[in-house]
């Protein structure tokens, strides 16, 4: 099979690497690079677990060959905390026992950011809306959706 | 959320202190930062993928079994067959002395349901092991099957499992798990009315979102370290053991997080086929199923039938029960001979009842094989006696709440299995429900207690 060089930046560090054409990025993050906080649940983008952010929109890396991220800025779970600083959002699932497994967490959290870039005050139907595209299976998503919220006053309240 | 320490204070001892405190989960740095590790997030240099080849059949004889064109696919490591399994014929509650043996690790001479493993082909990639496995070939000659509990059940019914020889598990107390008590033929003589109901449901998926599986890597000495989310680690290396016919002691088993499992988790199919591959080749082996056959081929819940027979008083006083449950076990046991017992202990229900009989089947079809999830054998059983419970109440023209207060067991109260009730607390979480939900019951109910001085 024939390799393809792929370059990137993630989480903020320049990655580059040969990978056999038609690889997924999901499958290149976790297999070659080591990013395993993209989980694989489906394989055929209906789940969310594998949702990381390309150039600020959200992709499911399983449905993204590895091979179109030439040049891309991509964000991962992984790469949220600054500094051993919880992000804002990571702090509100924390605090709102919005994990149970934990399995579908990182892809919410990659939902959830994409939607306070965009709409730092979100109303319930907006973080219903975003979060759409994420499956969970034990912790119920009114934790979820309330860590959301209180993740997005959070960030309110100290831009002010 | 309020805690209601009050109910029992003065006759109960309650030296807890954690409870109503809020604690972290200890391992929810992990989840929000994606650092916690599940199975599937190790990697070993030199691993092996692990296919299956499943059968398209429900019920088949197995003619023959061709895999050289699969072994001389590219990429292609290893084949195995039933004849690489040590002891191939296995139950998973055989460690508490259910059995008989009765389900192949991989197929020997039939298959049984329509997915069932036959040939685990390995190979240095995913994709290489998919291809390879496309081209074993299989010849079925293909036999009648039975999808229902009631043809299963009738004579000249095909036979699903010969390991059985009967379509249904035979207890040491007979056809069925029994409870027998009082006399119930003369509680429905005295009855003021009698209600027979048959309340039916389907099997239902897991679904959980991390798929079932296992990596498996050599670790010299002839020790194997198994990765796996099973929710049953001792079920599990134990049956290894004796799937492999390997001492527990070359098996180390590492569990951890699971990524939802409730229940679908705690069967042995994954592991022992893995570890033998890892055995036979000297590589990592990774096998995780696809999310197709996690939907597929997991065990589902069962399907289960249940007939409720209720004889009630104008008063509201339940003086006869008789129910016949039915559990799908699917093609082979692994834990529904358990879930159909469950059964048995539990339709009397939270109620005092002094006529009780009840029979529970458990039944092979040629479907997916059931086993555990939340609640199972139990779970369906509430869902038919709670219906039947607000039927009887229309029934007598009795509110349903303060219908089942009257019922309600209370300390003291002999249960259907001769044990006397303790610790009952049935009547005040109804008091509170009755509160939380606005539902007001007379005065007399909100009077009563589960605790009898003296009981």
């Amino acid at each position: 099979m024939a390799k393809v060089p792929v370059q990137f930046t993630l989480n903020g560090s320049e990655k580059a690497e040969f990978i056999e054409s038609g690889t997924t990025l999901l499958h290149a993050l976790r297999d070659k690079i080591g990013d395993t906080s993209p989980k694989g649940g489906c394989h055929q983008g209906t789940c969310g677990a594998c949702s990381v952010i390309i150039d600020g929109e959200l992709r499911l890396s399983c449905l993204t060959l590895a091979e179109t991220c030439n040049g891309a800025d991509i964000t991962t779970t992984a790469g949220l905390a600054e500094g051993g600083v919880l992000h804002p959002l990571q702090r509100a699932f924390l605090d709102a026992f919005a994990t149970q497994c934990g399995f579908c967490t990182p892809g919410m959290i990659m939902a959830a950011k994409v939607l306070l870039d965009r709409t730092p005050n979100p109303s319930r139907e907006d973080v219903v809306e975003a979060l759409s595209g994420n499956i969970c299976r034990c912790t119920g998503y009114e934790p979820i959706i309330q860590a959301v919220l209180t993740a997005a006053r959070a960030n309110s309240q100290s831009a002010a | 959320m309020e805690l209601r320490k009050d109910y029992f204070a003065d006759v109960r001892k309650d030296g807890l202190n954690e409870i109503g405190q809020p604690r972290p989960r200890l391992d929810s740095p992990g989840h929000v930062t994606g650092q916690t590790a599940y199975f599937a997030d190790r990697n070993f240099p030199g691993m092996l993928h692990l296919k299956m080849v499943r059968s398209p059949h429900h019920h088949a004889r197995i003619r023959s079994v061709d895999t050289s064109e699969a072994e001389k696919h590219p990429g292609v490591v290893r084949v195995l067959t039933a004849k690489d399994v040590p002891h191939n014929v296995y139950t998973i509650l055989i460690l508490i002395q259910i059995g008989p043996e009765d389900e192949t690790v991989l197929a020997d001479g039939k298959v049984r349901w329509k997915g069932e493993a036959v040939v685990a082909v390995l190979a240095e990639t995913e994709r290489a092991a998919q291809e390879a496995a496309a081209k074993v070939k299989v010849d079925y000659e293909v036999l009648p099957a039975v999808f229902d509990m009631e043809e299963a059940l009738k004579p000249g019914a095909p036979i699903v499992n010969e390991y059985h020889g009967r379509n249904y598990y035979l207890y040491d107390s007979g056809d069925c798990r029994k409870v027998r008590f009082g006399d119930v033929e003369a509680g429905f003589a005295e009855a003021d009315h009698i209600l027979e109901q048959t309340y039916q449901s389907s099997p239902i998926e897991h679904a959980p979102t991390e798929t079932t599986g296992c990596i498996v890597a050599p670790e010299g000495n002839d020790r194997f370290a198994c990765y796996t989310n099973t929710q049953a680690m001792f079920f599990t290396l134990d049956n290894a053991s004796i799937i492999l016919q390997m001492p527990g002691s070359k098996l180390h088993f590492v569990g951890g997080t699971v990524g939802g499992g409730f229940g679908g988790k705690v069967d042995v199919i994954v592991e022992p086929i893995a570890i033998l591959a890892a055995k036979l080749t000297g590589r990592p082996v990774s096998f995780i199923y696809s999310r197709e056959e996690e939907m597929q081929i997991s065990s589902p819940r069962a399907a289960e039938k249940v007939v409720i027979k209720d004889g009630v008083m104008k008063d509201g006083r339940i003086v006869a029960r008789k129910v016949t449950g039915y559990t799908d076990a699917g093609a082979y046991s692994r834990h529904s001979p358990y879930g159909a017992q469950k059964g048995a202990a539990h339709y009397p229900g939270p109620y005092t009842i002094p006529n009780v009989w009840i029979d529970t089947y458990c039944v092979y079809t040629n479907r997916t094989p059931s086993s555990a999830m939340r609640g199972f054998g139990v779970t369906i059983g509430d869902f038919a006696l709670e219906v039947q419970m607000d039927k009887l109440a229309r029934l007598i023209a009795m509110d349903p709440l303060e219908f089942r207060f009257i019922n309600a067991y209370r300390d003291g109260d002999m249960k259907a299995h001769r044990q006397l009730t303790e610790g009952a607390a049935l009547i005040e979480c109804m008091q509170e429900a009755s509160r939380a939900a606005n539902w007001p019951v007379a005065d007399k109910y909100m009077a009563m207690s589960s605790y009898r001085k003296g009981a």
